[in-house]
């Protein structure tokens, strides 16, 4: 990303530009962190005051050694984890070559791969999860781990392979060139040079993948059933339906699932959008 | 485009035209090379072949192998009833018959899912246009120098941090009808409780409004990375000529703005038409069916409803597919008569 110094430097705002900058910042700021913040609170709160306007009342963990004691929450994070963290490593093992060959040689099949790298994002779930189902349900494989694993990994191979691309065509070629020079093969180069180089990108699609996977809602809804099998997006649901909510549980679950997941984010954003955009852009 | 070749590849490898679309990866090489052309691109490109080996092996598995099936069972009767399944010990063959068009016939006829089109499309088309124009909004908000602005955009992209059904769920507890925080702050000011969720109406603006506030973060920090890698000296130039702060925008800002622009919009369209925990987790596509999106539905039908309507499903599946890559193709033309190399 290009540095930020390079705003233009252009008179000096009227101090009434000033106040209407930030007032406009301060508003969507708080509109983007409100939602996210109310249920934090209220995760707080004793569940007789879950529904009230109150800000922070009696503040209390009731509401998490609840959900930790009472309710399958650290099974379903267990799924959750075991499958995304599953889905992720096998998904950037696959791809990791194939980004790389497609970043730098020109082969036959090599337009026909990336045109089915490319229309694969814009599969809608509704389009493989009939088949994949009836495959699943034919294998024995519903509601169990390794069904959604590999149902997952339908979404994270070409995603995968398609952003290491974007990561593997921003390190010289003068690298691999070299390599060669020094007598390596193509795989050589691959391994000793290039994939050590590209470890920071490797790790931002792996996490992206990871929290593809961390919030997929529609494959898990349909394929599992049954408490002990359930995934967090499901599990979820399963204190808010529409027989009545329990808030308590809900928001403190939520927290738990978000913050890890939430400051991992921010760290890593900066490199995502890079990524996704070279990806994309040089398609 | 990567026009570099292998170090090691013939030049008679790369003086062939790469052109042919359908020639498959992994497929026998082209036609015009001399005799023996194959086994001479086999020892070239054998170390690429098996590099994008496991990629191919998996999309062909467990993907196209399902889409295969997914368009085989849209041409048929399939559903929960006449599907191969096992009941106890007990295996039943699949007894569905094959329909041939009548599926897609039905429905590209039938009210249904032309509304539901309807709908997906004003979604869609509402959902993208917010969504960028606040999302540029911020951006050239951010691209000022202003105190405070790294504090301003790690507020501004907790959205996209929290993982999407979380958020969907924190919507649900503000919209809620009678204890929502939303209603009772309206409540507070004297104004009677939104059905935010419960009326057609509000249900779809609430649906909207949802979808917007989870895309400005991703929209917002790519068009800002876009703004900043326009040149300042462009502006300077510009300002020197005497360009006011509206023609700066205009013809330095949204041509810079270009590739990044388009991409996003490509992208985040593909993603708001197949938004599926957003509607699924809100609203349950209700009430009624006021904002069921043509991939809600599509799973309404195989897994909502009973029995479970196999067929139905697979063939709102195949045509969201067509429409979308339809979309891209339009979209892709369009942008190269306008002179873009997308």
């Amino acid at each position: 990303m290009a540095p930020a110094a390079n705003t233009p430097r252009r008179g000096r705002r009227s101090p009434l530009a000033s106040v209407a900058l930030h007032t406009t910042l301060v508003v969507a700021s708080v509109i983007a962190v409100f939602p996210v913040l109310w249920v934090f609170l209220t995760s707080l709160k004793p569940a007789s005051y879950a529904t009230t306007t109150d800000f922070f009342r009696d503040p209390t963990f009731e509401n998490y050694t609840g959900l930790l004691r009472d309710t399958p929450f650290l099974t379903w994070f267990g799924n959750s984890l075991l499958i995304a963290g599953l889905t992720t490593l096998l998904g950037v093992f696959t791809a990791a070559t194939t980004g790389y060959a497609v970043s730098r040689f020109r082969f036959p099949g090599k337009r026909g791969l990336m045109w089915t790298l490319l229309v694969t994002q814009m599969f809608p779930v509704a389009v493989l999860i009939v088949p994949i189902y009836n495959i699943m349900a034919g294998l024995g494989l519903l509601n169990r781990s390794a069904g959604l694993v590999i149902t997952y990994m339908t979404i994270s191979v070409p995603f995968c392979a398609w952003m290491m691309k974007g990561f593997f065509d921003t390190i010289p070629r003068e690298i691999d060139e070299s390599g060669m020079v020094d007598g390596l093969t193509p795989f050589g180069t691959f391994f000793r040079l290039i994939l050590p180089l590209a470890r920071p990108g490797l790790a931002v699609t792996a996490f992206y993948s990871f929290i593809t996977a961390w919030g997929e809602v529609a494959y898990a809804s349909a394929f599992m059933v049954g408490d002990e099998n359930l995934t967090l997006a499901g599990g979820l649901q399963k204190f808010v339906n529409q027989y009545g909510a329990q808030w308590g549980p809900m928001t403190a679950a939520s927290v738990l699932i978000a913050i890890p997941a939430a400051v991992v984010f921010l760290f890593a954003q900066r490199h995502l959008v890079t990524g996704m955009s070279a990806g994309a852009v040089k398609g | 485009m990567a026009v570099h070749t292998g170090p090691s590849v013939a030049p008679a490898a790369d003086g062939t035209p790469v052109r042919g679309r359908s020639r498959g990866a992994g497929g026998p090489a082209g036609k015009t090379r001399p005799p023996g052309g194959l086994r001479r691109a086999l020892s070239v490109h054998w170390y690429a072949w098996t590099m994008v080996a496991p990629v191919v092996v998996v999309i062909g598995v467990i993907i196209g192998y399902p889409l295969l099936r997914g368009v085989y069972l849209s041409l048929t009767d399939a559903n929960e009833r006449n599907v191969e399944r096992n009941i106890g010990v007990n295996h039943l063959p699949a007894t569905y018959e094959f329909v041939g068009l009548d599926n897609y016939t039905d429905a590209l006829t039938g009210s249904q899912f032309l509304g539901t089109l309807g709908w997906t499309l004003v979604w869609t088309v509402s959902c993208v246009s917010v969504t960028f124009a606040l999302g540029l909004g911020l951006a050239t908000l951010l691209n000022r120098r202003i105190a405070g602005r790294s504090l301003y955009r790690m507020l501004l992209i907790l959205p996209w941090a929290v993982p999407g059904f979380v958020s969907v769920f924190a919507w649900r507890f503000l919209y809620n009808e009678d204890r929502g925080l939303l209603n009772k702050l309206l409540a507070g000011g004297g104004i009677d409780a939104v059905p935010w969720l419960n009326d057609p109406t509000w249900a779809k603006f609430s649906v909207i409004a949802v979808n917007v506030w989870l895309g400005v973060p991703f929209m917002m920090v790519a068009l800002l990375g876009g703004l900043q890698s326009i040149s300042g000296e462009m502006y300077e130039a510009a300002e020197m000529d005497g360009a006011n702060a509206r023609q700066r925008f205009r013809h330095i800002t949204m041509p810079g703005l270009r590739p990044v622009s388009t991409t996003v919009i490509l992208l985040s369209t593909i993603w708001t038409f197949n938004m599926f925990p957003v509607i699924f987790l809100l609203t349950r596509g209700g009430p009624g069916e006021a904002t069921q999106i043509l991939v809600t539905q599509a799973y309404k039908f195989s897994f909502e409803i009973s029995p479970r309507d196999y067929a139905q499903s697979s063939t709102w599946g195949v045509l969201i597919l067509v429409l979308l890559m339809l979309f891209a193709a339009v979209y892709r033309r369009v942008l190269r008569k306008q002179g873009d190399t997308w």
